[in-house]
């Protein structure tokens, strides 16, 4: 499991922005981020090599900041790497709540947020793939 | 028919002004018997009955607000006993607590003869049929008005607010001479009407209307009469002298208040002193044969005049002009009393959110949109979006049961909304009326 960043947004200009400043000011690296929408809100999610600071950084400037749990997983950069995920959480019945994905120098990196956390996990791992810790991304 | 009644209506001022004393003295005798609120307004303030020796003497007895119906909620001002009360009424309050106005026969007599004689003095009567759009229920409009024109012999549509196209189907198949409803839902009408290819003006009809519970304006009268070729007539009351109950004549130009009902005063909003007519103050009324719930001295928060002019029209009580606002920060949201405490109120008992908001007012077409913006808590903050969508749903529902108006609520970012000292301006109120 890894820790992910996410931010409470007003969907307004000049948001992303200010938490992208914010991440340059305290030398945080963004490995990955996705920007989820709805009416009138958004909620911006990242994963970043030093989360606490992050997190610290981003409360004072008045964000709603949260930690959220989410699944790092190595993923094949090539036709068919997502499919080897995708279907073996579906045939257990894990529900992917959201993902993105982002290509990596060696491999591709898939996050997800599922359901049933620990049933992923487990299934994940059993099947040989890679799970990324937080402390690997730094 | 002319006058519904022209032994009062076209009664001369002298003799009406007797009338009212005798009707004022009564009143005062009765309330300081029989109803243990004013005989202890009326002693904390040093009157008694007898104290009042003319008309003028009306200004010694204390003021009633709001807030007293709030106060003794449920029934704590109602005078008569409960098996003389034939109907109650209840309006939203400013807290979330509702008020209650109870009815004998007599105060529902009264009511429907004050609203028979205003419909006749806008030229209806046998012969016409008449839609009411105003609500049915809890809230006054819709049993007033359907009372009033039941007396004056109109065939009454009870058709309620809400599914106006079958309201326009209605109106066709039936015949429809006259509706009574929001000026608001007037033109939404029309629109919709529009929409389903017919012409209010050409296909129906309609030619008059009983508008009110919401402000509107001169422009506006002049747009519905050439629009939809309908003669708009302002109407105005509140629940808590009955529910609608003076409309005006067809002059168009102010409501008769009947004198032998209403005695009305305009007050200057700062000094609390009497106004002389023409001039703009407070309408403060004193009810003067309401029997369930009696009405002395009440501040409505309505500002207008008062006009002592005879009318062409003969009738020889005196009118008051359109309002022209309010006293307090009362909005009304498809005829709906909203007051912002309301919405500081509901939100108080949402953690998710916090106490800070602002209300923003549009009319999208011809209905009002209330949206609420409010800032999300840190604890209610999930990634997920639909949590989220969850919370705007749940603070939506919450202000929807307040405060009888549909609501749209925005979740913000703390902190970004303005914090105020002193008097808090949290209503921006976008609607051109």
């Amino acid at each position: 499991m890894i820790r992910q960043i996410s931010l409470f947004s007003e969907n307004k200009p000049g948001r992303l922005a200010a938490m992208a400043k914010a991440c340059q000011e305290e030398k945080v690296n963004i490995l990955a981020f996705s920007i989820a929408e709805a009416e009138g809100f958004g909620v911006i999610r990242a994963l970043v090599d030093k989360p606490d600071v992050a997190y610290k950084k981003l409360t004072e400037l008045g964000f709603n900041v949260a930690f959220t749990h989410v699944i790092a997983v190595e993923m094949r950069d090539e036709p068919g790497g997502l499919y080897d995920i995708a279907s073996k959480l579906s045939e257990a019945g894990i529900n992917i709540e959201y993902s993105y994905a982002f290509s990596g120098k060696s491999k591709a990196i898939l996050i997800l947020r599922v359901d049933q956390v620990e049933e992923a996990i487990r299934l994940l791992i059993s099947n040989a793939f890679t799970l990324i810790a937080s402390d690997s991304i730094q | 028919m002319r006058c519904w009644d022209p032994r009062i209506e076209e009664m001369p001022p002298e003799d009406l002004q007797k009338l009212q004393f005798k009707l004022l003295k009564t009143l005062v005798y009765k309330v300081y018997s029989f109803s243990p609120f004013y005989h202890k307004r009326m002693k904390e303030s040093g009157v008694h009955p007898d104290d009042i020796t003319s008309l003028a003497d009306i200004s010694r007895l204390p003021f009633m607000y709001k807030k007293d119906l709030r106060d003794t909620y449920p029934d704590g001002m109602i005078m008569s006993e409960q098996e003389e009360l034939v109907r109650y009424h209840v309006s939203s309050g400013t807290t979330g607590k509702p008020t209650v106005v109870g009815y004998t026969k007599n105060d529902i007599y009264n009511w429907s003869e004050s609203l028979a004689r205003g419909l006749t003095s806008a030229g209806l009567g046998r012969g016409d049929v008449m839609q009411v759009s105003y609500g049915y229920g809890l809230f006054t409009g819709g049993l007033g008005l359907h009372y009033g024109a039941e007396k004056i012999g109109a065939t009454v549509l009870p058709t309620s607010v809400g599914n106006t196209e079958r309201q326009i189907e209605l109106m066709q198949d039936l015949r429809v001479t006259a509706i009574a409803c929001t000026p608001s839902y007037l033109l939404h009408m029309g629109e919709v009407a529009e929409k389903m290819g017919v012409s209010i003006k050409n296909d129906t009809l309609l030619r008059k209307a009983i508008v009110g519970a919401e402000p509107w304006s001169e422009q506006m009268r002049i747009r519905i009469k050439e629009w939809l070729g309908v003669d708009a007539y302002d109407i105005y009351g509140t629940s808590e002298l009955s529910g609608p109950l003076f409309c005006e004549c067809e002059n168009q130009n102010g409501f008769h208040v009947w004198g032998d009902l209403i005695y009305p005063e305009i007050l200057d909003v700062d000094s609390q002193k009497a106004l002389p007519p023409g001039e703009r103050g407070e309408l403060v009324v004193t009810m003067l044969q309401k029997d369930g719930l009696p009405i002395i001295r009440y501040r409505t928060g309505d500002i207008t005049a008062i006009r002592k002019e005879l009318c062409p029209c003969g009738r020889t009580h005196p009118r008051l002009e359109r309002l022209s606002g309010r006293v307090d920060d009362m909005l009304i949201i498809r005829g709906i009393n909203v007051f912002p405490s309301q919405v500081e109120h509901a939100l108080l008992g949402i953690p998710e959110v916090g106490e800070h908001f602002m209300i923003e007012i549009d009319r999208k077409g011809s209905l009002d949109e209330m949206l609420v913006r409010v800032e999300l808590g840190k604890e209610a903050f999930s990634d997920k979006i639909a949590d989220l969508m969850h919370t705007r749903r749940h603070v939506e529902k919450i202000l929807k049961n307040a405060l009888n108006v549909q609501v749209s609520v925005e979740l913000t970012e703390p902190g970004t909304l303005p914090r105020f000292e002193g008097k808090a301006k949290r209503v921006i109120d976008r609607r051109l009326i």
